[in-house]
């Protein structure tokens, strides 16, 4: 039995029937990150110990039938941005090496509920800024696809771990794209729930306004399963939204059924910048779903080209003020050597963060800074209106619209970090839909001539989970999952082949996979 | 148009968010600011005359606790990840005083 | 000839508002307890905390804005000002600054007979910040963040004040509104209520403003007269020299009587300040504010002429009952128990204020309760105790809350009512002083103060003065 190809919901259907232990789905995911991790590495933290001695207390639960949802006993990872209590969650950052929250994250508890048994926490764009997760202080994560590629970002750990079969799904976090672009460079299902559907208390803050947590899986059904337990309407969270009419039901919407159902293509997607193989895919996708009795058109959904500089304002002002309680005082890195308060908030700071971040915080404090609020911050605000327009008039005429999710597909590492403009217009398809608070899926469509992952993005409706949903399950019908030659190769060997040989490097339970200090400057290096 | 950020407005901004860069990393950081400037600058080609600034994509409001005491001692947790601490208090280089 | 100077005052008053829980999260806001004990990961700026409102909080701030002749803003919200400082954990401050709860208002002061309105620009809600403890041991400070989180609202008045007489009536008209409101105890020792003072100097007949100092760190009324006094000297001096004043934050060190500037090239007083993702609007409708009109106590100026008309109190006794609200509670709970209220009038007005002032205490620090104050004036009504005890019991029941009853019994200070016994007594001491007696009869009154004086004296003060005079004319007769 290959345990660890199974999606979520199978696996939980089989740990429901007796046909294995959630005990033995976690030793599975264990052995998978042993003989794969050295090649992607996904994690940041693997607690072996924690999860096996959870899935003991899940199995107990699920024995005395006091756990009987479809999640329960399942294996998953959780982004390193989810507070976990008691589990290091470190943001990728040095400022946050030695950090262990005292509280679990709201979705991460809601999944906790369900029976899920979290493993690790995933790898990611240090503080979720990058789309490459090659700015994270503990290394990069490579693409299970082809290892000399980026994974995408910020939850690029997430999407690894998912493809590379490490665990049944994964949390991640968007706030520009980073559910989004990963799914589609490591050829997995992503979405990013409607703002407000999922509570972000313990979501450590990148752009409030923007993030959201979301599900990472390997098909549109485990997303639609996780979603139901991770949403919810949290008194702690103010800007958590109560659920709609059909409450938290996203399952009843996977119905392999898109007859009459209207679908919009943005021309103005279909600019210079955008792969060719990559359109061909999406136009081609979008054909299978008219052959089954979707009505697609293409419409134009202008402004475009104003999401980028919008987001970046308003992103950057925001993290600048979030990331301000980094100060060495109450938790997380503080420079050992340091001559007075400012002088020690400067040294802990420039020491603990990374390039990007550093680069984002001076942006965001000189658009927030004295005379240029107006000209900057609300005039990014009023673009933002008018984007929300612009969306709210496309979807009086469409049910949903598609698009792809990243202008091509995974870049070699190292590639986009040299120019951080270029790096920023790769999320061009990504970012309108944080700045209209909408929903988008992403999910694979087909791999391009290199042999990387094509991702289709399907933006619905506010709220409207269910439509996109159904669109991506009946087009996910008709075709079947791709797993990367790295998996396939990994499942056919004998444990000792090379894919294991460095295993036992990550033998030690809870521990943080930091690089030599050598290799972190090399990277910090290249980061220019 | 393009953008020019002059040594001082660099030093003002690491003042600001309290960042400490070296010359090299200051050279870097003002053509990057420039760059990005410039790129932001083309919202201006856009009209928001009359156009409400939304800080909220959703009308939502009026979000509220009652006010009841259901937080008890934190102190351990509170101060459970402190790089610094003495008799139950974060300790800081001296403030003010 | 030297130039005359008009000082220019405009006051920033932070009131810690009396809800029980802080403003973002369920945590106390006891005042004490031991560092860092009343927090949670809100308070303390965890990473992946969120804040949500205290509805108390909003409906406060409407009390005071209304109370303060303020319009309350439909639509506000809070806003983030962004500093890095210890006491600040998330290094930015919950406030508001583009849409705040209330603006445009205004109270009526009064210094000697003159009448005058002081305007209040805006009103806004806010967090306070933690405490810092300065460790000179090893040169380091300690951060508690108890008080992280208490709610606060920011008065900020326009520049309409011209002396320190004319701020502290406007610091006391503030804290009596807000007082009776509930809204907060107002107590600058504690903190509750602090102010900074913003000062400015210009050549009298002119109407430019000059350039202001900020004033911070003033405890109490005399420190913020002390500090106004002081600024303006420093500032005409500056001046009538040919400086300039420079336009920058100062602390007040009242030990020293004297300010620094709180200059640092570290403080770059850029606030960054941009709309709270974080939180939700607060959306204000007539019901809500009709809602909080009604809910809105007797305030001062009916309740003193209520207590003209009802009781027949006149204005001054009036004036100090009603000054601050616990003098006013008291009074009204003592005088529906005992229905007397001009006897409890009186013991407040005299007793009362002779004891707070010997004390150095303000009425809200007062310990007895109505009950036994009532009770005292009924002993006294009744004739059970006279009133030079009556006056001994009060200092126990102000000192230490006596129960009077219970007192007055336990050391034996009933007025002696056995007709028999004062015979006896008075028979002695007319016996004992013969020459008094002659004197009395020879038209000499106050020889009559003297028996009554031994006679008391005899019965250990515990006889009724007035029946002693009556029964000594009888037997003198």
């Amino acid at each position: 039995m290959d345990i660890t190809s199974m999606t979520a919901v199978e696996l939980g259907k089989r740990i429901q029937a007796g046909e294995l232990s959630a005990v033995e789905a976690v030793k599975a995911s264990l052995a998978q990150i042993d003989k794969v991790e050295t090649s992607v590495h996904g994690f940041v933290t693997v607690d072996r110990e924690g999860a096996l001695r959870r899935a003991e207390e899940v199995q107990k639960k699920i024995d005395n039938e006091t756990l009987t949802g479809p999640l329960a006993g399942v294996p998953a990872a959780i982004k390193d941005n989810l507070c976990t209590k008691d589990m290091p969650t470190t943001c990728s950052s040095r400022i946050l090496e030695n950090f262990k929250p005292t509280f679990t994250a709201e979705a991460v508890k809601n999944l906790e509920k369900a029976g899920v048994v979290v493993i690790g926490k995933t790898n990611m764009d240090e503080f979720a800024m990058g789309s490459t997760t090659e700015t994270s202080y503990f290394g990069v994560t490579r693409n299970p696809w082809n290892t000399d590629h980026v994974p995408g970002g910020s939850s690029g750990g997430s999407c690894a771990a998912v493809a590379a079969e490490e665990c049944a799904f994964a949390l991640g976090s968007d706030t520009g794209g980073s559910i989004r672009q990963p799914s589609s460079f490591c050829g997995v299902v992503g979405i990013k729930p409607t703002y407000g559907t999922v509570s972000r208390y313990g979501l450590i803050a990148y752009g409030s306004s923007l993030d959201q947590v979301g599900p990472v899986a390997r098909d549109v059904t485990d997303c639609a399963v996780i979603l139901e337990a991770i949403a919810s309407h949290d008194p702690k969270d103010s800007t958590s939204m109560p659920p709609g009419a059909g409450g938290y039901d996203f399952t009843g919407a996977l119905v392999d059924d898109v007859k009459g159902m209207r679908i919009g293509i943005p021309q103005d997607y279909f600019i210079e910048g955008l792969d060719q193989e990559v359109k061909e895919h999406i136009l081609s996708a979008a054909k299978v779903l008219e052959e089954k009795g979707a009505i697609v058109e293409e419409f134009d959904l202008s402004l475009v080209q104003y999401a980028i500089p919008a987001y970046y304002v308003i992103a950057s002002a925001e993290a600048s003020s979030n990331l301000s309680r980094f100060d060495g005082v109450k938790y997380g890195y503080r420079t050992p050597d340091y001559e007075g308060l400012h002088n020690m908030y400067k040294k802990s700071r420039s020491e603990g963060f990374g390039a990007e971040v550093k680069r984002r915080i001076m942006l965001g404090s000189f658009v927030l800074s004295s005379g240029y609020y107006d000209a900057y911050y609300l005039k990014a605000l009023k673009t933002k209106a008018l984007i929300k327009q612009a969306f709210d008039r496309a979807f009086e005429k469409y049910d949903v619209i598609l698009a792809p999710a990243a202008p091509t597909t995974a870049p070699k590492l190292g590639a986009s970090l040299n120019d951080p403009l270029k790096m920023y217009l790769g999320d061009i398809y990504t970012i309108s839909v944080n700045l209209a608070g909408l929903p988008g899926i992403s999910i694979p469509v087909g791999t391009d001539s290199k042999g990387l992952p094509v991702g289709m993005q399907i933006i619905g409706s506010c709220f409207d989970e269910a439509k996109l949903f159904r669109a991506a399950y009946a087009y996910e019908q008709t075709r079947a999952y791709e797993r990367p030659e790295l998996v396939k190769a990994s499942k056919e060997t004998a444990s000792e082949e090379t894919v294991s040989a460095k295993a036992e490097k990550a033998a030690s339970e809870m521990k943080t996979n930091k690089l030599s200090d050598e290799a972190v400057r090399t990277m910090e290096g290249g980061d220019r | 148009m393009a953008n020019k950020i002059s040594d001082e407005t660099i030093e003002y901004v690491g003042i600001l968010a309290k960042l400490e860069l070296s010359e090299q990393e200051k050279e870097e950081a003002k053509t990057d600011m420039e760059k990005m400037l410039d790129y932001i600058d083309t919202l201006n080609e856009l009209d928001t005359e009359g156009i409400e600034p939304m800080s909220h994509v959703f009308p939502v409001s009026n979000v509220f606790r009652e006010d009841v005491v259901t937080n008890g001692d934190g102190s351990e947790d509170t101060l459970a990840n402190a790089p610094l601490k003495k008799d139950n208090s974060f300790k800081v280089p001296k403030t003010i005083g | 000839m030297a130039k005359q100077y008009e000082t220019v005052i405009g006051l920033e008053v932070h009131v810690e508002l009396a809800t029980k829980t802080k403003i973002f999260c369920s945590c106390s806001t006891e005042f004490g307890g031991a560092p860092n004990t009343h927090t949670c990961p809100v308070c303390t700026g965890m990473p992946g905390s969120l804040p949500v409102l205290n509805k108390q909080v909003v409906e406060y701030a409407m009390a005071i804005g209304l109370a303060t002749n303020c319009e309350i803003t439909r639509v506000c919200k809070f806003d983030r000002k962004n500093y890095f400082y210890p006491d600040n954990p998330q290094n930015y401050q919950i406030s508001q600054l583009y849409l705040p709860i209330a603006r445009n208002g205004y109270v009526e002061i009064q210094t000697g007979e003159v009448k005058k309105k002081i305007r209040i620009h805006e009103m806004h809600m806010e967090e306070d910040a933690g405490k810092l403890i300065h460790d000179e041991w090893d040169d380091t400070s300690l951060v508690d963040y108890n008080r992280s989180g208490v709610p606060l609202v920011e008065i900020v008045s326009e520049p309409d004040m011209r002396s320190a007489d004319e701020v502290i009536a406007y610091l006391e008209k503030l804290r009596t509104i807000i007082q009776y409101l509930g809204a907060s105890d107002c107590k600058l020792q504690e903190g509750s209520m602090r102010a900074d003072v913003n000062l400015s100097v210009r050549e009298a007949g002119t109407t430019e403003f000059g350039t202001r100092t900020e004033m911070k760190n003033l405890n109490s009324f005399k420190a913020i007269a002390r500090a106004i006094e002081g600024e303006r000297a420093r500032q005409i001096e500056l001046l009538s020299e040919g400086k300039k004043v420079i336009q920058e934050t100062r602390r007040w060190d009242d030990n020293k009587e004297s300010s620094y500037a709180m200059r640092s090239k570290e403080d770059a007083q850029d606030y960054r300040y941009f709309p709270e993702p974080d939180l939700v609007p607060v959306i204000i409708g007539d019901e809500w504010i009709q809602k909080i009109k009604k809910l809105q106590p007797e305030m001062r100026d009916e309740k003193l002429e209520r207590y003209k008309k009802e009781f027949d109190i006149p204005q001054y006794d009036a004036e100090i009952l009603t000054a601050s609200k616990a003098m006013a509670d008291l009074f009204e709970a003592a005088s529906a128990i005992c229905r007397n209220p001009k006897k409890v009038s009186n013991w407040l007005m005299v007793e009362t204020m002779r004891l707070l002032k010997e004390h150095d205490m303000e009425p809200e620090e007062i310990i007895f309760t109505p009950e036994h104050l009532a009770q005292l004036v009924q002993l006294t009504e009744n004739g059970i105790i006279n009133s030079s005890v009556a006056k001994e019991v009060f200092e126990k029941i102000f000192t230490e809350n006596a129960d009077p009853a219970e007192y007055v019994e336990k050391h034996g200070l009933k007025t002696v009512n056995d007709e028999g016994e004062l015979l006896k007594v008075l028979q002695k001491v007319i016996a004992g002083n013969p020459q008094a007696v002659v004197d009395y009869k020879g038209g000499k009154e106050k020889a009559l103060g003297a028996l009554v004086g031994q006679t008391m004296k005899a019965m250990k003060g515990k006889a009724d003065p007035g029946m002693v005079n009556k029964k000594l004319r009888e037997l003198l007769k």
